[in-house]
């Protein structure tokens, strides 16, 4: 069976009312020697049916503020301050009760190696129910049945799947499973937090065009989380840079692997080795990520940067729109409007 | 006798023992040479399950073969004597994937440098070795003052491999088995790694085997490659061949499917199939489960590697109509690099430094 699928996102509209808004977003880590900023103030906004890929490298804060937009942030972590607004209602304002309700069926989790995310011990059918069980829904015997077959084919698995254990499923088919289950409430944002790292890339591209057609059946909008370049240019409509606990660019694909504006986007896109021809050297970024429990002052990337300017040293950037739709913060492009201000 | 590490006809079966019922072919019939006199940089890759970890660690002796013969320099690893063994211990060395996991946390990092230079003997005082031991750090772009007197916690992830590539620099080895050695560092990383690893190869004249699922990595670092599936070998020859023209039904899905980090080159809109994979018998040959252009002898009967150019082979039937290879080394087709070393200037066989 082959199905033509949209394997872009379908585009953004310039305007209209986002979907998930992210204002000035802050989690620490409360650790013995001191209070770890693993997200430094992000903001966003997601219109209905956009794809947003979060990169950067281990320790950039990506996968804690994914999870925090879920609210399952963990201790030590902690959310201090900021808004998380889904469809105008701000889910850091609700009741546990409440937000176990907005999960799934609002805002839904795509996770990390789907291998560990299932109950090794209940069938396939239960997991899947079991979320629609938890919202209230109430079916026959024969309509779980038909829904449960109606959700495992709309991820390319056949209904026999249902009265399988995770261990009898292949990764590619457990993270169908995890698709499926995700997208069974019809949820407005999917966040799908690096959901092919342990897959080989045939699959890998299998499950990606599966979850994009799902995501673009049901009008979501996708916070993809990853670290592979080479999948999120592949799959997202936007890309959000993450370095040491901030967003530092914010952009439409194609200019960020075509016209990066921060040094550190730029020289990421650099050190990609490509297909197209064989490069002469391989230039990585010089130096490391500064440790969050000592951040360098001023622009948190100074210590690294070849453009490093002197007001660098005491000042950080904000993230601000420089161009339509494009946002960036370094103080080489000053631009006036604070985003969110 | 030729100097080279060399697998001659490799079968590998794990389990199918008295009481196990699942007998796991994890490699078949694969010969491959890689000589030390000639440095180059040969790829093997795969996903997982196509024996390319099996391949590293047969080509180390940590495992042995179920039939077929491992040699180094024309000896059986099996048949090695003491001295013999010490001394492939030493010219051959691996880099592994997880810069965390082999490292003991209790001792600092030192201790990985330490353990080798007395083992062989290596410097007559502790002036040195030290002098050794920074040298081999600054070769892959460590600090000495930075890495030295550490523990493996306080390194990054990018450190820590680089400070295993350092180690296996340290003993002069004459081939480096790289396994994934860039899989689990970020992308900033990934390219300073990948740079010290072609320049062991490069300068020091040094072979390098580079296993890898990645086929990006493998076509920018590499001479030649083999891509394994399912335990044999689909296709191989030239990178410049295998990669940006593949042939076998199974690369050309593979290099389809590499996400290239360029958002006008996307893939293709046609949803794959899911899941059909798990029907190949044993007779035939393993991708015909899964080949969009299977035939009925590709059920009955094993390929044999077809050579349409002189620098590649496929095996694959779409290719019955030209010659078949002669003899059962895939290395023959491999393309020679230019002289690599230390002494390439003076066109010396790198065989005879040291």
């Amino acid at each position: 069976m082959t199905t033509v699928a949209p394997l872009h996102g379908a585009g953004v509209p310039a305007t209209g009312k986002p979907v998930l808004e992210v204002r000035d977003l802050r989690v620490h880590y409360d650790t013995d020697v001191g209070q770890v900023p693993a997200v430094d103030g992000a903001s966003f906004s997601l219109q209905s049916g956009e794809r947003l890929a979060l990169v950067g490298e281990s320790g950039s804060g990506k996968t804690t503020l994914a999870m925090a937009l879920l609210r399952l942030t963990r201790p030590p972590g902690r959310i201090v301050s900021g808004e998380v607004l889904l469809n105008g209602q701000d889910l850091l304002k609700l009741d546990d009760k409440e937000m176990r309700g907005v999960r799934l069926s609002g805002i839904a989790l795509v996770q990390q190696g789907a291998m560990n995310s299932m109950n090794p011990v209940v069938r396939v059918r239960e997991q899947l129910l079991d979320g629609l069980y938890d919202h209230g829904i109430k079916l026959t015997k024969v309509e779980a049945r038909e829904r449960v077959a109606q959700l495992l084919t709309g991820v390319g698995l056949t209904p026999e799947v249902a009265d399988m254990f995770p261990h009898e499923l292949s990764g590619g088919m457990k993270q169908r499973v995890c698709i499926a289950t995700a997208t069974s409430l019809g949820p407005k944002v999917i966040v799908a937090d690096e959901p092919t790292s342990a897959l080989d890339v045939v699959v890998q591209r299998q499950v990606m065009v599966t979850l994009g057609r799902l995501q673009a059946g049901l009008h979501a909008a996708v916070v993809l989380v990853g670290h592979d370049m080479g999948l999120v240019a592949q799959f997202a409509d936007t890309i959000g840079v993450m370095y040491a606990g901030k967003l530092v660019e914010v952009a439409p694909v194609a200019q960020i692997f075509g016209r990066p504006l921060h040094p550190y986007t730029k020289l990421l896109i650099e050190s990609l080795p490509t297909l197209d021809h064989k490069q002469e050297k391989f230039v990585g970024i010089p130096g490391l990520p500064p440790a969050l429990l000592d951040l360098p002052p001023g622009c948190v990337f100074h210590p690294r940067c070849p453009s490093v300017m002197e007001h660098c040293r005491g000042l950080a950037p904000g993230l601000r729109e420089e161009q339509s739709r494009r946002w960036v913060a370094c103080h080489l492009f000053p631009g006036e409007q604070v985003r969110n201000a | 006798m030729s100097d080279q590490i060399e697998l001659r006809g490799v079968t590998k079966v794990f389990g199918g023992g008295l009481f196990e019922r699942d007998r796991n072919v994890a490699l078949e019939g694969v010969s491959l040479t890689v000589a030390t006199d000639r440095p180059a940089i040969t790829a093997v890759a795969g996903e997982s399950g196509s024996g390319k970890t099996t391949l590293a660690r047969l080509l180390l002796g940590v495992i042995e073969p179920t039939s077929g013969q491992v040699l180094y320099n024309g000896k059986d690893l099996r048949k090695m004597s003491r001295d013999e063994r010490r001394q492939f211990r030493r010219e051959v060395q691996p880099i592994f994937q997880d810069p965390f996991e082999v490292y003991n946390p209790f001792y600092k990092i030192d201790h990985i440098f330490s353990v080798p230079v007395a083992k062989y003997q290596m410097a007559s005082s502790k002036a040195e070795a030290r002098k050794l031991v920074h040298g081999a750090l600054e070769m892959v772009g460590l600090r000495p003052q930075e890495t030295l007197g550490r523990y493996p916690h306080q390194l990054s992830g990018g450190q820590r491999q680089r400070a295993m590539v350092a180690r296996a620099l340290l003993l002069k080895p004459r081939v480096i088995l790289a396994d994934e050695p860039v899989s689990m560092v970020d992308a900033s990383l990934r390219a300073t790694i990948l740079e010290s690893v072609r320049r062991l190869n490069r300068e020091l004249g040094i072979s390098v085997v580079y296993i890898t699922h990645d086929l990006t990595t493998a076509y920018q670092i590499s001479d030649n490659i083999i891509v394994l599936y399912k335990g044999r070998i689909a296709e191989a020859g030239a990178v410049e061949h295998v990669i940006r023209d593949p042939r076998h039904p199974y690369t050309q899905l593979l290099v389809q499917s590499i996400p290239q980090p360029k958002p006008d080159k996307r893939w293709s809109a046609y949803e794959l199939e899911a899941g059909t994979a798990g029907r190949a018998g044993s007779t035939g040959c393993k991708f015909a489960d899964r080949c969009p252009s299977a035939m009925q002898s590709c059920w009955d009967t094993v390929p044999p590697l077809y050579q349409r150019e002189p620098h590649r082979v496929a095996s694959c039937f779409m290719y019955r109509d030209v010659p078949i290879m002669d003899g059962n080394d895939v290395a023959t087709v491999f393309r020679q690099p230019a002289r690599r070393g230390p002494d390439a200037a003076a066109a010396a066989p790198v065989s005879e430094r040291a």
